[in-house]
């Protein structure tokens, strides 16, 4: 009979807790998918999401890509500031009283 | 009310760092370069006036962006009384995936068309996507994924279910997405199969 290899606590929890995991499908995955990215799940919701995403490249890669084009989205928070603005702004600073 | 010089230092520094967020945000969310000077100009006088307001030092990023977004809703509060407001869309999809339309084997680009997409992707191109949404998807896509606020402080800020903040949200993004693949399109980015098969689609 084979002998099992010892696991640590740490790893026998985790083999506990993803056994425990419920299944979701790709389109239950994809309702979820933004929810996820915008780190608005918790709980079991998201353990199933993550449960998804280490066994589906499809849905792997389709976040991959949302989380990306959210990256670059993010980007246009921030823009140079131009001499005008930057002159009326110090003069405002400049202005307030003490 | 009185306060101590090191309070003007500190707030100055604070506005400084922000600067380039706050004129960002104001800029997106006006699309106009002088009514966002103006913008971030009245955010930061009344984020001084609300000083005492800022409870934790430590959050004065945050603090200035959502005084930011309501002077610029209340803004817009008043051009809509006047008849100047946008309407939204009844008919925006929401479920519109550009990563659908640029995953598949006949694109121009072989091996990863959707992630040579995102690199060829100008900073341009986007902003003018962005600028082009309605007035209140291009808010809750600046809100959540330029300034990062959840859900739930969205809601709050625009005094709208967390429902209407998710629903928004999605059909920002769709919009977005369609406007970015319809520009990839007219850009010769796309293949004509491909084209006519999404189009089909």
């Amino acid at each position: 009979m084979p002998v099992m290899p010892a696991l640590s606590v740490k790893a026998r929890k985790h083999v506990r807790l993803m056994s425990d995991v419920r299944t979701i499908d790709c389109e239950e995955a994809l309702r979820r998918l933004f929810d996820f990215l915008d780190a608005e799940l918790a709980g079991e919701p998201q353990r199933e999401m993550e449960h998804h995403l280490e066994h589906c490249r499809s849905c792997f890669s389709r976040l991959e890509f949302e989380k990306r084009l959210k990256a670059h989205t993010a980007e246009l928070g921030h823009e140079p500031v131009g001499e005008d603005l930057e002159r009326r702004v110090r003069a405002l600073l400049d202005s307030f009283k003490c | 009310m009185i306060r101590a010089e090191t309070d003007r230092e500190w707030f100055a520094q604070a506005v400084t760092d922000a600067l380039p967020g706050l004129f960002g945000a104001a800029l997106r969310l006006t699309r106009n370069r002088a009514d966002a000077d103006d913008l971030v100009a009245d955010a930061i006088a009344k984020g001084w006036t609300r000083l005492e307001t800022l409870t934790d030092r430590e959050k004065v990023r945050g603090w200035l962006f959502r005084i930011l977004t309501n002077a610029f809703l209340s803004g817009r509060r008043i051009e809509a009384r006047r008849g100047a407001h946008e309407s939204l869309d009844p008919e925006a999809e929401e479920d519109f995936s550009l990563f659908e339309q640029l995953h598949a084997p006949i694109l121009l680009w072989w091996g990863n068309p959707e992630q040579q997409f995102l690199d060829k992707l100008l900073r341009e191109d986007l902003a003018r996507a962005v600028d082009g949404l309605p007035e209140q998807f291009r808010l809750v896509l600046v809100l959540a994924d330029m300034q990062g606020h959840t859900y739930q402080e969205i809601a709050e800020m625009l005094n709208v279910p967390i429902g209407t903040v998710r629903s928004r949200l999605a059909r920002a993004r769709a919009q977005l997405q369609q406007a970015l693949w319809k520009h990839a399109c007219d850009a010769g980015l796309v293949r004509e199969g491909q084209k006519a098969r999404a189009a089909h689609e």
